[in-house]
C-alpha cells in the first residue's frame, strides 16, 4: 500500500517534470513580452516584475504586424482551401483505386528538402514578374499543403466503407456524384484534421516566404525574423512577436487538439 | 451493360490529374531544371545565360572543405538529434502511457512545441542562450558552474542547436508512440504477466517489440525533417559563428540566395536531396526487415 503511493507521488511527480520542461519556454517568451528591456536585461533574471504592454504596441503599432497577420492568414487559407480542391478527388481516387504510386508521388513533396524547389522557383517567379507576389505564396504554400491533404484524406477514405457508395450507384448515381453527395459528407473529420494541420504548417513556413515575398506580401515569420535583425536588442518587442505568431496556431490545437493529434500520428500509426 | 459517361470511366485518371499536373510543374520541373543547372556555371549576378561546363560545378563543390564540412554537420546535427528524441520521447510515452489523472491536459501540452512556429522558438531559446543576460547562464553560475557560450562558440553551438531541436520534436515521437500503444492488444502483455514474468521483462520483450514498427516509422519523419532543418538553425546562428552550423541546407540557401552561384548551390541541392533520399530508404529497408 505505503509502495503504491510511492510510486503515484514518483508518476506525478515525474509528469509534472516533463510538463514544466515542455511549457517553460512559452511561459518566458509570454512574460518577457510584457517586461521592459531594463527588466529583461536584470541580473539577476526577475520572475516579478511591473509588467507593460510597450512591447505589443510597438509591434502592432510601430511595426505593422496587423498587415503581416492578414497576409499569413490569406495565403494559409487560399493555400489549403485550394489543395483541399486538388487534394480531396485525388485522394478518394488513391483510395477507392489502390494508387500506391500516385501517392508515393505526391507524398515527395513532403519528403524532399523544400529549398531544392524553392531555387528554381525564385528564378521562375523573377521572369515570370511574381516576386512578392500572393500568387507565388500561395502555389509554394500549396506544396505544403498538397501532400498532407492527400495523406490524411487518403487514409481517411480508406476506412469509409465502399459499400456506401456502391448502393448509391446501384440507385442509379454517378461514382463523382457519390463522392459529393456521400462521401464528403461524411469526412468532416478528416477534413477538419488535413486543412488544421496544412494551416498550421503553413502559417509557420519560413523559408519560402523569406525568398519569395518582400514588403508587400510579407508573412509573420519574416516580419518576426526581421524584427529580431532590425532591432537587435529589443528582446521585448521581439518576445510580444514570437507570441503573436504562436497564439493562433496554438489556439487552433487547442480547439482541434483530436484531430491534430490524429493527423499527426495517423500515418505512423498505420504503417 | 450500364452507360457510363466519360467521367465515370476514367474518374482514376480524372480525379488525380489536377493535383498531378500542379505537383510536376512545382515539384518535377524545378527539380529537373536544378539537374539542368548543375551542369552550369550559372551566376545569377553575372547577368549570362547558363553555359554548360559538364562536371566543373560538381568537382568544385565536392573538393570545397566547407562542403564536405557542411554533410558532416547535417548527419552529426541529425543523429544526436535523432536518437536523443527517440530514446527520450519512447521513455516519456512508456512513462505516460497509462490512464492517469489529467492525461488529457499533458497530450495537449506535448502538443504545443509541434505547432510553435520554429522561427520563434529558435529566438526564444536565443533569449536563453544569451551569454551575459540568458536564463541558461544564469542557473550555471547559481549552481557555482562554468558558463557556456552556447551558440556563440563554435565548440557548442551544434550541441545547443540539437537542443532546441530535442525540445520541440521530442513530444512528436511520443505522441507517435502512446497512439502505437493504444492499438496493441493486451493478450501479450496478460499472457506475460501470467506466466510470471517481471515487468522489465514484459517491457523488454513484449511490449518495445510490438512497438518497434511505430517507433521506426516516427523515426523515418523527424529524420527526413531533421536532416532538412533550417529555420532554427537560420534564424538562430545563421549558420555561424564562421560555418560553424553551417549544414547542407543553410549552405545551399547562402549560394543560391546570398551569392547566387545557382550551378554550384544546384549540386549542394542535390546532395542534400540524395542525402534525404538514401537516408529515407535506408531506414525503410531497417523498418520491413524488423516487421518480419
Amino acid at each position: 500500500m505505503k509502495n503504491k503511493i510511492v510510486t503515484t507521488v514518483l508518476f506525478y511527480l515525474l509528469v509534472l517534470i516533463i510538463a514544466l520542461v515542455v511549457l517553460f519556454p512559452f511561459l518566458w517568451m509570454l512574460s518577457s513580452s510584457f517586461k521592459t528591456q531594463v527588466d529583461i536585461i536584470s541580473w539577476p533574471p526577475k520572475l516579478f516584475f511591473e509588467p507593460t504592454l510597450q512591447n505589443y504596441r510597438k509591434v502592432f503599432e510601430e511595426q505593422d504586424f496587423l498587415k503581416y497577420f492578414f497576409n499569413s492568414t490569406i495565403v494559409g487559407a487560399m493555400a489549403v482551401g485550394l489543395s483541399l480542391l486538388l487534394g480531396l478527388p485525388a485522394a478518394y481516387s488513391i483510395s477507392r483505386y489502390a494508387q500506391k504510386k500516385l501517392a508515393v508521388f505526391i507524398l515527395l513533396a513532403r519528403l524532399m528538402p523544400g529549398i531544392s524547389f524553392l531555387m528554381p522557383w525564385y528564378i521562375i517567379f523573377s521572369r515570370l514578374g511574381l516576386m512578392d507576389s500572393y500568387v507565388a505564396l500561395i502555389l509554394s504554400h500549396m506544396l505544403i499543403a498538397l501532400p498532407i491533404v492527400v495523406w490524411i484524406m487518403s487514409t481517411y477514405f480508406s476506412a469509409i466503407p465502399r459499400e456506401l457508395e456502391e448502393s448509391a450507384m446501384v440507385d442509379g448515381a454517378t461514382r463523382q456524384m457519390a463522392f459529393l453527395k456521400i462521401i464528403l459528407p461524411l469526412s468532416g473529420p478528416g477534413i477538419i484534421t488535413a486543412t488544421t494541420l496544412s494551416f498550421i504548417f503553413s502559417w509557420n513556413n519560413f523559408m519560402f516566404s523569406q525568398v519569395l515575398s518582400m514588403e508587400r506580401t510579407k508573412t509573420l515569420p519574416i516580419a518576426v525574423y526581421n524584427f529580431l535583425s532590425y532591432a537587435e536588442v529589443d528582446w521585448g518587442g521581439v518576445m510580444a512577436a514570437a507570441v503573436a505568431i504562436m497564439a493562433p496556431a496554438i489556439v487552433l490545437t487547442m480547439i482541434f487538439q483530436k484531430y491534430v493529434v490524429k493527423g499527426l500520428t495517423m500515418g505512423a500509426v498505420k504503417g | 451493360m450500364t452507360q457510363s459517361s466519360f467521367t465515370e470511366r476514367n474518374l482514376q485518371i480524372l480525379f488525380p490529374l489536377p493535383a498531378v499536373v500542379f505537383i510536376g510543374l512545382l515539384m518535377v520541373f524545378p527539380i529537373l531544371y536544378t539537374l539542368y543547372l548543375s551542369f552550369t556555371n550559372w551566376n545569377l549576378t553575372s547577368g549570362m545565360e547558363p553555359s554548360f561546363v559538364g562536371l566543373d560545378s560538381y568537382l568544385r563543390v565536392f573538393s570545397e572543405p566547407r562542403f564536405l564540412h557542411a554533410v558532416g554537420r547535417t548527419f552529426t546535427f541529425t543523429l544526436f538529434a535523432v536518437a536523443i528524441e527517440v530514446v527520450l520521447g519512447v521513455a516519456i510515452a512508456l512513462i505516460l502511457n497509462r490512464a492517469f489523472f489529467g492525461k488529457s491536459l499533458a497530450k495537449l501540452l506535448l502538443l504545443l512545441p509541434l505547432v510553435a512556429t520554429p522561427v520563434a522558438v529558435g529566438i526564444v531559446f536565443n533569449l536563453f542562450y544569451d551569454p551575459t543576460i540568458g536564463l541558461l547562464n544564469f542557473a550555471l553560475h547559481a549552481l557555482g558552474l562554468p558558463q557556456g557560450r552556447w551558440v556563440s562558440s563554435e565548440n557548442s553551438v551544434i550541441a545547443s542547436l540539437v537542443l532546441v531541436d530535442v525540445w520541440q520534436w521530442t513530444p512528436m515521437i511520443t505522441l507517435i508512440v502512446l497512439a502505437g500503444l493504444a492499438g496493441l492488444s493486451e493478450e501479450p502483455v496478460e499472457a506475460a504477466r501470467v506466466d510470471g514474468a517481471s515487468e522489465w521483462q514484459i517491457l523488454r520483450y513484449v511490449t518495445l517489440p510490438m512497438v518497434m514498427p511505430v517507433v521506426l516509422t516516427a523515426m523515418i519523419l523527424r529524420l527526413i525533417d531533421a536532416l532538412k532543418t533550417f529555420d532554427i538553425i537560420f534564424a538562430m546562428t545563421g549558420g555561424g559563428p564562421g560555418y560553424a552550423s553551417e549544414t547542407l541546407n543553410i549552405m545551399g540557401f547562402k549560394y543560391s540566395f546570398e551569392y547566387f552561384r545557382m550551378g554550384q548551390s544546384s549540386v549542394i541541392l542535390i546532395a542534400l536531396f540524395l542525402v534525404v533520399l538514401l537516408c529515407s530508404l535506408g531506414i525503410m529497408k531497417l523498418r520491413a526487415s524488423s516487421e518480419n
